[in-house]
């Protein structure tokens, strides 16, 4: 079974961060993804740019409506992601703890719907 | 959903047998069909069938050697039975290989029933399901209402019923649970060693809760509340014949046990509430005493030292007094302490300052309480003022008393909890003028 795992986090916290800081989160980061990539666990994962660089489209009577952000309110932002493959969502939760962001942020596993390709 | 063995058997001299064994085993069967089907909702359906079905054979065939095998069994047959019609119809290739694997497994499982019988592998079961219905990626409210759906076997109605709730709510948050089980792969295991006691915690809080909705004096059904309190008794014994390494596991059945002893003396027989050193301590449920004195002895013994441990503690002081006079207060105040560095909160210290002003004289107790006034968390809770009116009382300074009664009445919500404050009311009101 698969599941996505959802880091957020507050991007103002990150940016006030130094150079040194930061550093050593990407390095962490780059540890964990290594690891359950040799566990067999990883399926993919990337970072997200800040939500400053957002765009929203909809289409609404075939018309295309493209809009700046959306900048969210909330004090965390969806900043990167994991995809994995977990045997049930204990497994998943576990992964999901082992996330540097986990520490500061907050992580949202939401298992992935399978759907037969046509 | 569905009538209960009690009401599809009204009537017929099968009731009582039939019916024992549903109160008794439904949760275990259920905790088992669980397990070889691997859906709630269909564990559920099934077993009621094989419950129906034991209703129109047992009459004349007689009940069988190992009831519970059989009831098994015929839910399981049931169950391969529905999904080969089902996926006649509907041939996903999901279903088709899990009903390929239920076959395989059906015969190997039956056998596994009779043999086994009350040994470890349905044993494990049913500790199997009371993790899966308190996991922490549920709600609280979910797996308190889940636990007594599926290991006590109350109806929707009952669960609903006890926490005041509508049913359509009720149903609700249980599909959600069992859907949320299903969707987002929940597993039906007990957790690995090094989860273990993180998890049986949530597991204990559920057992808890249960025994406090039930206990609580607030409004409500009795006859359910005592059914809540028995169940939640019923389920900690489980954990800890399960589990039997897990001290707080046993603390917390001796704090319910010792708690239940007292039920037939917390209220007289117009419904008015009786405090602790007014009961009739005669009265009191010896045998649940003499047990969860034991229970709380081997806790302690055995290290246990957290909330439900202290707790239990100060219950069992209080069920070794013969008279309310020959409470050992001092041993209380020092309990109370310790529970206050485990577990912080308002209403331990308020709990310990009136065990200090048994221990010390009211007026040490009023200090205390002076020191509470004006925390935000206390600021709604009628239990302050009904404290404080009842130090004053023993004071013998009866406005005053009057006075904190009175402000305790304007928060009190609860019939009982009123009417008791409304009688003290009165008679300092009455004192006051005498005086």
């Amino acid at each position: 079974m698969q599941y996505l795992l959802l880091i957020y986090g507050n991007e103002e916290a990150v940016g006030k961060m130094t150079k040194a800081e930061v550093d050593g989160i990407l390095q962490e980061y780059g540890e964990f993804t290594k690891s359950i990539a040799q566990s067999g666990h990883y399926r993919g994962g990337n970072e997200l740019a800040d939500t400053s660089t957002a765009t929203t489209v909809k289409v609404r009577d075939k018309k295309r409506l493209v809009t700046d952000g959306p900048f969210a309110e909330t004090k965390e932002q969806l900043g990167g992601y994991y995809l994995v493959e977990a045997k049930d969502l204990d497994e998943a939760i576990a992964l999901a703890a082992r996330i540097p962001s986990a520490r500061w942020g907050s992580i949202e596993v939401r298992p992935i719907v399978p759907h037969d390709m046509p | 959903m569905y009538a209960s063995p009690a009401t599809l058997c009204a009537g017929s001299r099968m009731e009582p047998s039939v019916e024992r064994i549903y109160r008794e085993e439904s949760g275990r069967i259920l905790a088992t069909l669980i397990r070889l089907i691997g859906s709630f909702d269909l564990a559920e359906e099934v077993m009621q069938e094989a419950f129906t079905t034991a209703l129109e054979q047992w009459p004349k065939q007689g009940i069988p050697d190992n009831p519970r095998a059989w009831l098994v069994a015929t839910a399981h047959h049931k169950a391969v039975d529905l999904l080969r019609r089902r996926t006649r119809f509907d041939s996903k290739r999901d279903e088709l290989q899990r009903l390929a694997q239920l076959e395989q497994e059906l015969s190997e499982a039956e056998q596994d029933v009779m043999r086994h019988d009350a040994t470890s592998a349905l044993s494990d079961d049913r500790l199997r399901l009371v993790f899966t219905c308190c996991h922490p990626a549920l709600l609280l409210e979910a797996q308190v209402a889940l636990t007594l759906r599926t290991l006590c076997g109350l109806t929707t109605e009952e669960i609903a019923s006890a926490f005041l709730l509508p049913l359509s709510t009720m149903a609700q948050r249980l599909v959600r649970a069992k859907h949320k089980i299903r969707d987002a792969q929940i597993p039906y295991r007990v957790p690995p060693a090094q989860e273990l006691g993180a998890r049986l915690e949530a597991v204990l809080l559920v057992v808890y809760l249960v025994f406090n909705e039930g206990y609580s004096a607030s409004s409500g059904d009795t006859a359910i509340r005592r059914e809540l309190c028995a169940e939640a008794i019923r389920v900690g014994r489980l954990v800890c014949e399960l589990l039997p390494a897990q001290e707080e596991a046993r603390a917390l059945l001796a704090l319910m046990l010792l708690h239940d002893s007292r039920r037939a003396t917390r209220v007289d027989s117009e419904g008015e509430v009786v405090l602790l050193e007014d009961q009739d301590r005669s009265q009191w449920d010896r045998e649940e005493i003499r047990e969860g004195l034991a229970l709380v002895g081997s806790a302690l013994r055995g290290g246990a030292a957290g909330t439900y441990a202290l707790q239990a503690a100060i219950a069992a002081v209080h069920a070794q007094a013969e008279r309310a006079q020959a409470t050992d207060w001092k041993q209380i105040v020092g309990l109370y302490e310790a529970l206050l560095r485990v577990q912080p909160s308002p209403v331990v210290e308020l709990n310990h300052a009136a065990a200090v002003a048994m221990a010390h004289g009211p007026a040490e107790g009023l200090r205390l309480l002076d020191r509470l006034e004006g925390k935000a968390d206390l600021r709604e809770y009628y239990l302050l003022p009904a404290a404080r009116g009842d130090l004053l009382r023993r004071m013998q300074q009866w406005n005053e008393a009057a006075l904190a009664y009175r402000r305790a009445l304007a928060l009190a919500k609860n019939e009982a909890t009123r009417s008791f404050l409304s009688r003290r009311l009165a008679e300092m009101e009455a004192r006051a003028l005498g005086s």
